[in-house]
């Protein structure tokens, strides 16, 4: 019989810390001097396969080009200065349909939040539009307004307008009693109440839907690019599949990955930013 | 939830008193007597104006030929299809990462690298891969709900508070009872959280799938159908039926969650 902890099915995220986590050596060997490396081995044997694979044409180059023709694809898309029209053109698209669906978002689920009465006659509206996925909406918005700029932005920021304003309402309704009932002890008006009890205590799910909303909206836009665009990044990769070079489609879908981490880490950053000085005014 | 409301946030100019069940139906109706207005007065000569009842009609006729059914059911069948098998994979995949920190190591960052990848951009490699069948798209609609599964079944499995995994190692239970006993029941809101969000984005990738993959049958293809055809009415009702369908996924899905987790008293995930 061993160890309890050797008995466990399962390594828990609490005894990470502790030391005596594995019970193989070379693994916890491993796992004490090169935590970080442990990651690699697995992308880099994909890599190599891959790599192989196209080396000894086991896959057809039409069916998946080889890792260094997705490179210099890559390389070339940047050296000749390609990508970035088409980056600068969707970044603009997704900002413009973002910012529209924040602030759209955020007025509708304050007002929801803080009248009930406003609550009642639109909350069940509200909750039928957003039962529809964003992608519902197209058909309708193609006959509306054509496939222009308007449509683009119309649906990135219906896309971000859902997640927003519903953490919003539900944030401000989740701010808890007692908070509330010191507030109306000290005699708090009505801006003190909102400013120092309700947004400072509603702003992680706020932020949250703020982060969601991003998110949903970088999804949006990246299909809508593939369907309705003749510019962007969604839209190279419709390019590359047409013309069959899947190389362009690949070195496209790393960048779509690669922009969508980084801006979701500009998002992460703001957010120890914002909640440093929340703390901070306390 | 409503104590907030009882402080003088928002004041309450007492009007005409409209009771709380009728409120919900004021805007829907004043917005449904504003497009049959539109429509009866011309107020727009376009061809797109089309008035309620021509959507109606539209629908029985849509409905009443089979049309709909044979849509309706190609576009579910692969939804769940698809959700089956994403959601299933997900879960084995979620847990070995949860369980393992081996595995955790070493496929967790690819994982994790893969995930930013926003999901329709793999459409046109799934086309080149898989054509543009149902295999392409039940491919697709896999890929969309396992992810969330992942992502919610790590999180359920790894929070498991440690001292519950204490007790139980003290009580000396096996393997089977602690899954069943102890991991299972503690981290069951993030998974039904998690098989929640995939059942949303899968038919959200259920109508992206039909939009860029076109061959087929589906609902998708039909509101794609009229609005190359221009027929306003059968794209609104193509909304109003796609909007009805994501409601009853999400209605399932939350009773199922209800009823599974009654024992905790309340129901966790809110969509």
């Amino acid at each position: 019989m061993s160890t309890p902890s050797a008995d466990l099915p399962f390594v828990l995220a609490a005894e990470r810390t502790s030391g005596r986590a594995a019970t193989w050596s070379w693994h916890s060997g491993w796992q004490r001097l090169r935590p970080r490396l442990a990651g690699w081995p697995f992308p880099l044997g994909v890599l190599l396969l891959w790599y192989l694979g196209a080396r000894f044409e086991w896959i057809a180059p039409q069916v998946l080009p080889s890792p260094a023709a997705v490179g210099a694809t890559l390389v070339d898309l940047f050296g000749t200065g390609e990508i970035w029209g088409h980056l600068r053109i969707s970044l603009f698209r997704v900002f413009a349909g973002f910012a529209l669906g924040l602030v759209s978002g955020g007025v509708l689920g304050v007002a929801m939040g803080l009248s009930p009465t406003f609550k009642d006659y639109v909350y069940p509206l509200f909750k039928a539009f957003s039962q529809i996925p964003v992608l519902g909406w197209l058909p309708l918005l193609m006959l509306l307004v054509g496939i222009d700029e308007a449509l683009k932005i119309i649906l990135i920021a219906k896309a971000a307008l859902v997640p927003v304003a519903l953490n919003t309402l539900k944030g401000i309704e989740g701010v808890p009693t007692r908070h509330i009932e010191v507030a109306r002890v000290l005699r708090f008006t009505r801006w003190q109440l909102l400013t120092k009890v309700v947004f400072p205590s509603a702003f992680a799910p706020i932020w949250n839907g703020v982060r969601y909303g991003f998110t949903h909206a970088w999804l949006a836009l990246v299909v809508v690019e593939l369907l309705a665009s003749s510019e962007g990044i969604g839209f190279l990769i419709v390019y590359g599949r047409q013309l069959f070079q899947l190389d362009v489609v690949l070195a496209a879908v790393v960048v779509v990955g690669g922009v969508g981490f980084a801006l979701d880490r500009i998002l992460a950053l703001i957010e120890t930013r914002l909640t440093r000085w929340r703390r901070a005014g306390f | 939830m409503s104590d907030i409301h009882s402080l003088p946030i928002a004041s309450r100019r007492s009007g005409i008193h409209v009771p709380r069940a009728v409120r919900g139906w004021v805007v829907p109706a004043g917005l449904l007597l504003l497009w049959w207005a539109a429509f009866h007065f011309g107020w727009s000569t376009s061809s797109l104006l089309v008035s309620p009842a021509a959507v109606w009609q539209r629908a029985v006729r849509y409905a009443a030929s089979g049309e709909l059914l044979t849509a309706l059911g190609a576009s579910l069948w692969r939804n769940l299809a698809g959700f089956a098998i994403g959601a299933g994979a997900g879960l084995v995949f979620g847990a070995a990462l949860a369980f393992s920190r081996l595995f955790e190591r070493a496929v967790g960052p690819s994982f994790h690298t893969l995930k930013q990848i926003s999901l329709f951009a793999w459409i046109p490699l799934i086309s080149v891969w898989f054509g543009l069948g149902d295999a392409a798209k039940v491919a697709f609609l896999s890929l969309a709900a396992f992810f969330p599964v992942v992502l919610n079944t790590f999180e359920g499995i790894r929070s498991v508070p440690r001292e519950f995994i204490e007790v139980a190692r003290v009580l000396r239970f096996s393997r089977l009872q602690m899954l069943s006993r102890v991991v299972l029941p503690s981290a069951s809101p993030s998974i039904f959280a998690g098989i929640h969000l995939a059942l949303i984005y899968a038919w959200l990738a259920t109508l992206g799938a039909e939009y860029l993959l076109v061959a087929g049958q589906g609902i998708g293809n039909t509101m794609i159908d009229g609005r190359e055809r221009f027929e306003m009415d059968l794209v609104i009702f193509g909304v109003i039926v796609v909007g009805l369908v994501g409601f009853t996924l999400n209605w399932v899905a939350t009773q199922f969650e209800r009823r599974l987790l009654a024992w905790r008293g309340h129901s966790v995930a809110q969509f």
